[in-house]
This record gives C-alpha cells, sequence and structure tokens, in this order.
C-alpha cells in the first residue's frame, strides 16, 4: 500500500512516513504543492493524506488538481483548523475523509485501511483465499488457521497479490507498492520475496508468469 | 445623582413657584400703596363734602346746641360698612357734630392735613380740613385696620385661584418633562434591552441633535470593542491553530517511539520529538512576547545604546546550537549608539539575528553593519541563507506566515514580533536583498538623529 503524505511540517511529515511504514505501507512525504504534483505525475498511490496548509497554496488546490485529472485516489484531510465549513468545503472538493490534528497515528492508518478498501469496493477487512487469511490491520496472516509470521515487505508482496486473485502484477508494480523513494531497491528484492513467501505459505498459492510478473493462482493446482 | 427627570422638575417647579411668589408680593405692595392713595382721596373729599355742607356759623354761634350724631350703626354682612369716621369741631373746641361710629374723643390735634393716632385702641388716619368763615374744622377718619384688612382681601382673592393653578402647572411640568426626555429614555431603554454579547451599533436615525454626539460615541467605542475582540480572538484562534501542527508531529513521534521495533528508528523518533518540544516551547515564548507587546504601552523610555554591547547581549544568550559565533560585527556597529527602547530593541535584534542564523548555511556569514544616508541611520542584519522568495515580501511580516524557506523551529511569528516592536520604538524594518545577490538584508531604520558616532571608540 503506497501512501503519499503532503505535509509542510518536518517533524509531522517525519513522523507520518515513518509511523506509517510500521503500519506496513509504503509511504513518500512532500512538504509542497509543487512537490506533490510532480509526485502525482510519475507514481500511483493507493491514497493520499493531505494537509491543507502548505507554503505555496493550498491542499485543496491539489485536491482540486487530482480530481480534474479524474484521478480517484482516495484522499485524507488533515487540518488544524476543525470550523465545519472547512470540513464541509474539504469534502465537497472531493476529499474520502477529514481529520483534525493532533490525531493518533492508529487512526491514521485505519483511516487509510478504510479509505483503500472502499476505493476498491471490498466489504470484508480482511483479505481471504482458500485457507489463507490476511488481515490488512492487524499485519497477520493465517494459513489453515495458523499464524504465519512474515516481514513487512513479505506482507506487502502477499497483500498486493490477494487484493485481485488470478491478475498478474508485474516485478515493478509490486517494487512500487513494496518501496518508497528513498528506500534503496536491490535488483532482485522482488524475486527474494517471494521465493521467502513461498517457503512459509507454500509453493501452491503464488505463480511466476515468466517475463510478465507473479500472481495468485485461482485454478486448480 | 438624582434622575435627570426628577431634577428638571425640582427646577421648573422652584423657578415658577419662584416667579409666583415674586408676582404677590409685587400685587401685595402695589395694591397696598394704590388703596391708601385711593383711600386717602376719598377722606379728603369726604371732609371738603362735610365742610361744604355745614351751615355757616351755626353751630359754631350757639354753644349750646346739642351734638349732632347721625344715625345708622354697623349693618351685618356688609364688610366695609363705616369704614369712615367723621367729627366736626368749631374753632373753640367744642364737637358740633359726628358720625355714629366715631369715639366722642378728639381723631386728631393737627389742624390741617393728614396724620395718625391712636384713639380709643385704634388706629385711624385722619384727614383735617377747616373753614376760617365758618369757623369749623372737620376731621374725616379711616380705620388703618379695616383698610389692611381690604388689602388682604384682595391678594386672598388672587391666592384662592392660584391654589388651583398651581398643581395644575405642576402636573403640566411633570408631563412635558417626561415627554421632552422620552428619546433619551428611548435610547436608555434599547441600550439596556441589549445583551452584553450585541456589540451593533444603536440607530441614531431619529434621535435628537442633543444625544446624537453621546450615541456616536457610544457607537464608535462599540467599534472599537468590537476591533479589539475580533483581533483578541483570532490572535488566540491562529495561536491554538499553530499549536497543533507541532503537537501532532510529537505526538506522532511518541507513538512511533512506543512502537519502534527497531533501537534506530527508536532514537531517530525520539530526536524528532525533541526538535519538537523545543519549537513549540520557542512558539510559545514567541507568542508571550507577541500578546506582551500587544499590550505594552504605544511609547516607550528611549536611551542611548551601544550598537556592539546590544547585540553581544543578544547573541550571548543564544542556544549554541545556532551557531551564534557566525555573527560578525562590523567597526560601523562597535562606534555607533542609537537612542530607542531598550526592550524593543533586544526584541527586535534579537528576533532578527535569529533567523539569520536558522536560515544562513553552517559555513555562512550573519553580518552586522550600521550606516546613515541622509536623513535616515540603518542598522543593517544580512545573512547568507536563502532570501524571501518572490511574492512573499510582505506576506513574511504577517502573524503566523512561514515561507517556504522555513527552518524547523521557525513560529512564523518572528518577523511579525520585529515589525510591531520597532513600530512601538519609533522604527521601521525593511527587508531587500543584499549587494551580493543572495540572502537576505534586514534593515531597523531610525531617523538620523537618533544614531550618533561614540567618541570613545
Amino acid at each position: 500500500m503506497r501512501i503519499l503524505v503532503v505535509e509542510d511540517d518536518p517533524i509531522l511529515l517525519d513522523g507520518l512516513t515513518t509511523g506509517l511504514t510500521l503500519h506496513g505501507m509504503a509511504a513518500d512525504g512532500v512538504d509542497t504543492c509543487e512537490d506533490a504534483y510532480a509526485a502525482l505525475a510519475t507514481t500511483t498511490f493507493s491514497a493520499i493524506v493531505l494537509d491543507l496548509m502548505l507554503p505555496d497554496g493550498s491542499g485543496i488546490d491539489v485536491l482540486r488538481h487530482l480530481r480534474l485529472r479524474n484521478d480517484a485516489t482516495p484522499v485524507l484531510l488533515l487540518t488544524a483548523r476543525d470550523a465545519v465549513e472547512d470540513r464541509v468545503k474539504g469534502l465537497d472538493e472531493g476529499a474520502d475523509d477529514y481529520l483534525g490534528k493532533p490525531f493518533d497515528l492508529e487512526e491514521v492508518a485505519a483511516r487509510l485501511r478504510a479509505l483503500d478498501r472502499r476505493a476498491q469496493g471490498r466489504a470484508s477487512p480482511k483479505l481471504v483465499f482458500q485457507s489463507l487469511v490476511l488481515d490488512p490491520g492487524s499485519l497477520e496472516v493465517t494459513l489453515n488457521d495458523k499464524p504465519v509470521h512474515l516481514s513487512r515487505r513479505e506482507f506487502g508482496v502477499l497483500r498486493a497479490l490477494m487484493l485481485r486473485p488470478g491478475i498478474v502484477c508485474s516485478r515493478s508494480q509490486l517494487e512500487d507498492q513494496l518501496y518508497g523513494w528513498q528506500e534503496e531497491v536491490g535488483s532482485n528484492a522482488v524475486e527474494v520475496h517471494i521465493h521467502n513467501l513461498r517457503a512459509k505459505i507454500g509453493r501452491r498459492y503464488i505463480q511466476t508468469l515468466r517475463g510478465l510478473g507473479y500472481r495468485i493462482r485461482i485454478e486448480a493446482p | 445623582m438624582i434622575s435627570l427627570r426628577t431634577r428638571l422638575l425640582l427646577i421648573l417647579i422652584a423657578s415658577t413657584s419662584a416667579i409666583w411668589l415674586c408676582g404677590f408680593a409685587w400685587i401685595y405692595v402695589d395694591a397696598r400703596q394704590e388703596t391708601q392713595h385711593l383711600l386717602d382721596r376719598r377722606l379728603m373729599e369726604a371732609a371738603r363734602m362735610v365742610l361744604s355742607l355745614s351751615a355757616p356759623g351755626m353751630p359754631a354761634s350757639d354753644p349750646n346746641l346739642p351734638v349732632v350724631v347721625s344715625a345708622g350703626g354697623p349693618i351685618a354682612g356688609a364688610s366695609y360698612e363705616h369704614i369712615l369716621t367723621c367729627q366736626v369741631w368749631s374753632f373753640d373746641g367744642r364737637l358740633v357734630g359726628r358720625s355714629g361710629n366715631a369715639p366722642a374723643s378728639k381723631l386728631t390735634e393737627e389742624p390741617t392735613g393728614f396724620s395718625e393716632r391712636v384713639v380709643d385702641g385704634e388706629i385711624y388716619r385722619v384727614y383735617a380740613a377747616e373753614d376760617p368763615i365758618k369757623r369749623v374744622r372737620v376731621l374725616v377718619g379711616d380705620n388703618l385696620e379695616q383698610r389692611q384688612q381690604f388689602v388682604r382681601d384682595l391678594v386672598r382673592s388672587l391666592l384662592v385661584p392660584a391654589a388651583f393653578i398651581l398643581p395644575m402647572l405642576a402636573l403640566l411640568i411633570w408631563i412635558s418633562v417626561k415627554q421632552g426626555l422620552e428619546p433619551l429614555q428611548r435610547a436608555t431603554k434599547s441600550l439596556s434591552a441589549r445583551g452584553a454579547e450585541n456589540l451593533t451599533p444603536l440607530d441614531v436615525g431619529r434621535s435628537p441633535s442633543e444625544i446624537r454626539p453621546l450615541i456616536n460615541a457610544l457607537n464608535g467605542l462599540f467599534g472599537k470593542v468590537v476591533a479589539a475582540r475580533e483581533h483578541e480572538r483570532s490572535f488566540v484562534a491562529y495561536a491554538a491553530h499553530e499549536m497543533r501542527t507541532p503537537l501532532a508531529g510529537l505526538k506522532t513521534q511518541v507513538q512511533i517511539a512506543a512502537q519502534a521495533t527497531v533501537p534506530e528508528m527508536r532514537k531517530n523518533a525520539l530526536c524528532q520529538a525533541l526538535k519538537g518540544v523545543d519549537r513549540t516551547s520557542r512558539l510559545v515564548q514567541q507568542l508571550l512576547a507577541m500578546s506582551r507587546l500587544d499590550a505594552s504601552p504605544p511609547r516607550l523610555q528611549d536611551q542611548w545604546i551601544n550598537l556592539a554591547a546590544a547585540f553581544h547581549d543578544v547573541t550571548a544568550s543564544m542556544s549554541r546550537e545556532l551557531l551564534p559565533e557566525r555573527v560578525t560585527i562590523a567597526a560601523s556597529v562597535r562606534n555607533h549608539s542609537v537612542a530607542i527602547d531598550r526592550e524593543m530593541f533586544d526584541l527586535a535584534a534579537r528576533n532578527l539575528v535569529e533567523n539569520a542564523l536558522q536560515l544562513t548555511p553552517p559555513d555562512g556569514t550573519v553580518r552586522l553593519s550600521a550606516t546613515q544616508e541622509g536623513q535616515e541611520a540603518k542598522i543593517c542584519i544580512e545573512d547568507d541563507g536563502p532570501g524571501i522568495p518572490c511574492g512573499e515580501e510582505e506576506l513574511v511580516l504577517q502573524r503566523f506566515f512561514r515561507g517556504r524557506h522555513k527552518s524547523a523551529t521557525g513560529s512564523g511569528l518572528g518577523l511579525a514580533i520585529v515589525t510591531t516592536a520597532l513600530d512601538r520604538a519609533g522604527a521601521k524594518l525593511r527587508l531587500c536583498r543584499p549587494g551580493t545577490g543572495h540572502g537576505l538584508r534586514a534593515e531597523i531604520i531610525v531617523s538620523a538623529n537618533r544614531l550618533r558616532l561614540d567618541d570613545a571608540a
């Protein structure tokens, strides 16, 4: 789950990007509208955390820009103002949720998960495929009701694949979901994670399509 | 303080009564004189009439004739009957005739003219006339008591209607005063009816010209109170708003520190939290400085301050993390003094130097200098920072504005504090790009006579 955080306060920006990583997300931080436009032009995000007061403009401008391009990426607004008009305006301009400062890191993460779930039209918070169950909230995976311990990256790979079983995810798509810009991605990092995943949940779930990518195998093995 | 209405009522009734009393006194005195005069004329006429009627020599020639006494006594119901008393005396001292109410003794010893005399316990005003041919003297007298009674009755007849008129007058005065004060009453009512929160201006529309200045003054006052409140409210709102972001950052970092599994991550989070605490406490400090400035009197005490000493004090008390040793003081600063309020100058200088140090890279310098150009003297603080981006020159002076090139510890209040402090001290702030083409040059501008060259330096 790749998140863009647009916030001009350096301490809060650092806190949000680090904190969301702790919750199994890959977060990128920018502190101006200009940088936000650049990030949105190059990368696809699962959700955007957007501060309203930015040094070179308002978060509302970014929101408008996004919706004008017909981009439906969920947006969580952050603001220090708590007047009802501000909230109404933000939501009417196309924001999906609203959070007043100061907030709880858990709540931000939970709301982002909810936004992501809604964007994909899922009813259940858990991802279930046969006897494999993945809970994005608690970062837990169970196989036949037995817990499986996965690393953060392995969890990210499995989550990305389980979102749409049977649909192929390319290596670069998976990398995008797993790593922020600041993070070094080894040339065979994804292969390593897939390898480790297969070791923990068995070989039958993940299918490799040479030259294309990976998917959850839906036909009977 | 008694009410305006009671006051007006008392004044009007007192003055009206005084005028009435004066009128009565005047009428009384005037009526008495007039009646005196009139009755005196009557006395004279009566005396002459009696004199002309008496037969010449007749009564006087025969001393044996009895005294003629005219008939009649007081008639019941007539108050002014028998005012006149008449005696006819012969020259040889015999009483020839008298009116029925006259005493037997002589009314006066005066041979002719007016006189007053007490006879039988009553005061008489007597006119005496004599006829030397008939050899008789006629004395006609008026009972003075009766005369006064007449005047008193006259005045009393005026007093009785007055006794009815005065209360009516008082009532009319009361109604008039009430009617006259009605607009004031209306204004008072509309004032007392409004709540403490209602500070909208009063309607001047139909109020009379006398209370219009009062209403205008009140409206002016309302306006000022509203402005002051608005200012306070927006300040508090801004302050609360500004506190939220650093608090959110602080909270997030502390939560990360609590959840972190890697020691490095925990250490980093705590480090960030510490920075957040520093920044928040600086923000609180700046807010306090700002509210003190807002409350301080507009003009303070000017004194001569040596610039180098003042800047040294400022940098000496600064956090070591800002690397204050990067400040270089030009000779022009060392040998100049400025006449300015010490506290305000310190506040402005501290914020400007802090800003400069925060924005200057660690290997850069902050340069202080002082110059004099015509009517202006400038104290300059130049830094090697990024300067102010185009379009933000005006904005940076606003409260809570933090520009694109902001530092982690900036509160957005620094330059607002500087402009307010300098304004209080009668100085100005000008921001410009220094000759080198990069960085920022902040100039504290005072009139030339407030900067002097120190002899000792």
